[in-house]
């Protein structure tokens, strides 16, 4: 497709369980990007727009990724998740509950990423060892709580859910 | 993607390989004991399971690409495109003689890891050609791939090495990322190591011998200063990584 053949047409993102027509936009422009200005879910956020600081993560196709990343228009056909479609009619996720619950937001700029990115982890290994959470957050970074309070955020959805 | 964010690359024409199937496959033929890997195959498919398991090497490298987002998203496809000479997966397709299979307009060709590589981030493809593939032998014996970083994850190498053992023929093979303009293929050290000692299974290699290597090797290294570190610190890393590699391949 080039630029102008793109000029109006319009293709469908596939959002938290929702088709979106993207009209008008540019070949280039980033899903974070498209999520934020052109579909109005602002939840991830855009800090470095180069991969390094997951503020902007969502899931897509089963994966964490950077939305910052991925062209907008290559994510047709794939179903993405953003923090937007984690809770129940708006409520908090257990996860999230917990990030309130250990101080793990500060000034919550990277939160949505880590959250999405906790839901992920948590989603494909239920009981991960310190070393894997450290591991599976790595692509994240806070510049506020010096991570242990989002570690134990973590500890703390991962009894919960034990126990329950 | 980093480029149209904040270099301002406007790209005209854009091809999505997302679709291809064909790309995203990877298999392994009994036969003739290779592992054929799709350009789009993501690095957190080669970091665990079978692809781990038959070349241990690549999945170590892939698990040191920067974040899991990263590894998610990026493929042997676009280290080869982009052709950085600190591309973590490039020493690893050096040491084991991996073959870039390529297509484009005029057919497909097969073009050896020797001869893909041409300089910092210069590549043999063609014009209107891509990667479709890549395929590297399943080796009999020990091989790793170690990286110096400044932190543990979501860091750009240093310098980095990957040491392949082959027990059966008796051969060591290094390559080095991150040293010179393109990977560098210690041709020199692994020969004068086959001519000193045996490589074959149940060879034993003594501490200075394993020492001497790791001065040849860094012998071989072309690396300059630039603002990640300086050429001594790297020389001094590759050696101490090859001396490493060797006694563990050895252990
Ligand atoms: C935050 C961050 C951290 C990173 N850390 C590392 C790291 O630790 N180690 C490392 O090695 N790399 C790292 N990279 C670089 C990058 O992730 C890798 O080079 C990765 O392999 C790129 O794969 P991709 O599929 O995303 O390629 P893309 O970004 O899509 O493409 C890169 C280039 O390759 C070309 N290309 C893509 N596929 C093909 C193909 N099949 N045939 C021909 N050309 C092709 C593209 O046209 C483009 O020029 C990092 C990148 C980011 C953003
Ligand atoms: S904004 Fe995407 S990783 Fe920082
Ligand atoms: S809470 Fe401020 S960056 Fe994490």
């Amino acid at each position: 497709m080039s630029a102008q053949e793109l000029g109006n047409e319009i293709y469908t993102l596939k959002v938290n369980g929702q088709s979106h027509p993207v009209k008008d936009a540019w070949i280039g422009e980033s899903l974070l990007y498209v999520l934020r200005e052109r579909l109005g879910l602002p939840g991830a956020k855009g800090a470095c727009e180069q991969g390094e600081c997951g503020s902007c993560t969502v899931v897509m196709d089963s994966q964490a990724v950077c939305s910052c990343l991925v062209m907008a228009a290559a994510a047709v056909d794939t179903e993405i998740l953003t923090v937007e479609g984690l809770g129940e009619n708006g409520s908090l996720t257990d996860i999230q509950q917990a990030f309130l619950a250990a101080g793990g937001v500060q000034c919550g700029f990277c939160t949505p990423g880590f959250i999405v990115a906790v839901h992920h982890l948590l989603d494909s290994n239920p009981e991960p060892s310190d070393d894997q959470i450290r591991e599976s957050l790595s692509g994240n970074i806070c510049r506020c709580t010096g991570y242990g309070r989002i570690l134990e955020a973590v500890k703390i959805v991962i009894s919960q859910r034990d126990a329950s | 993607m980093v480029e149209v964010n904040l270099h301002g690359r406007q790209p005209q024409t854009v091809i999505n390989l997302r679709r291809v199937e064909e790309l995203h496959e990877w298999s392994h033929r009994h036969t003739q004991q290779t592992v054929t890997i799709g350009s789009a195959v993501p690095y957190s498919v080669m970091e665990t399971g079978k692809i781990a398991e038959l070349v241990p090497a690549l999945a170590q490298a892939a698990r040191t690409v920067g974040s899991p987002q990263i590894r998610a998203a990026g493929t042997l496809g676009g280290n080869l495109g982009t052709c950085s000479p600190a591309g973590d997966s490039l020493p690893v397709l050096s040491a084991l003689n991996a073959v870039i299979h390529l297509i484009g307009p005029q057919g497909t060709r097969d073009v050896a890891w020797g001869e893909f590589m041409l300089g910092v981030k210069k590549n043999a493809l063609g014009s209107g050609e891509f990667v479709h593939s890549i395929t590297v032998p399943v080796i009999q014996g020990w091989q790793g791939y170690a990286k110096v970083g400044t932190r543990n994850a979501m860091v750009i190498a240093t310098a980095s090495a990957c040491l392949v053992r082959d027990t059966e023929e008796g051969l060591i093979s290094i390559a080095l990322g991150s040293v010179g303009p393109t990977i560098i293929r210690c041709s020199q050290a692994e020969k004068w190591l086959r001519k000193t000692t045996s490589l074959r299974a149940g060879a034993q290699i003594n501490a200075d011998l394993a020492v001497e290597f790791g001065r040849r090797v860094s012998d071989e290294a072309t690396p300059i200063d630039d603002h990640r570190s300086t050429a001594a610190y790297r020389r001094h890393c590759v050696a101490i990584l090859a001396q490493r590699l060797l006694v563990r391949s050895l252990a």
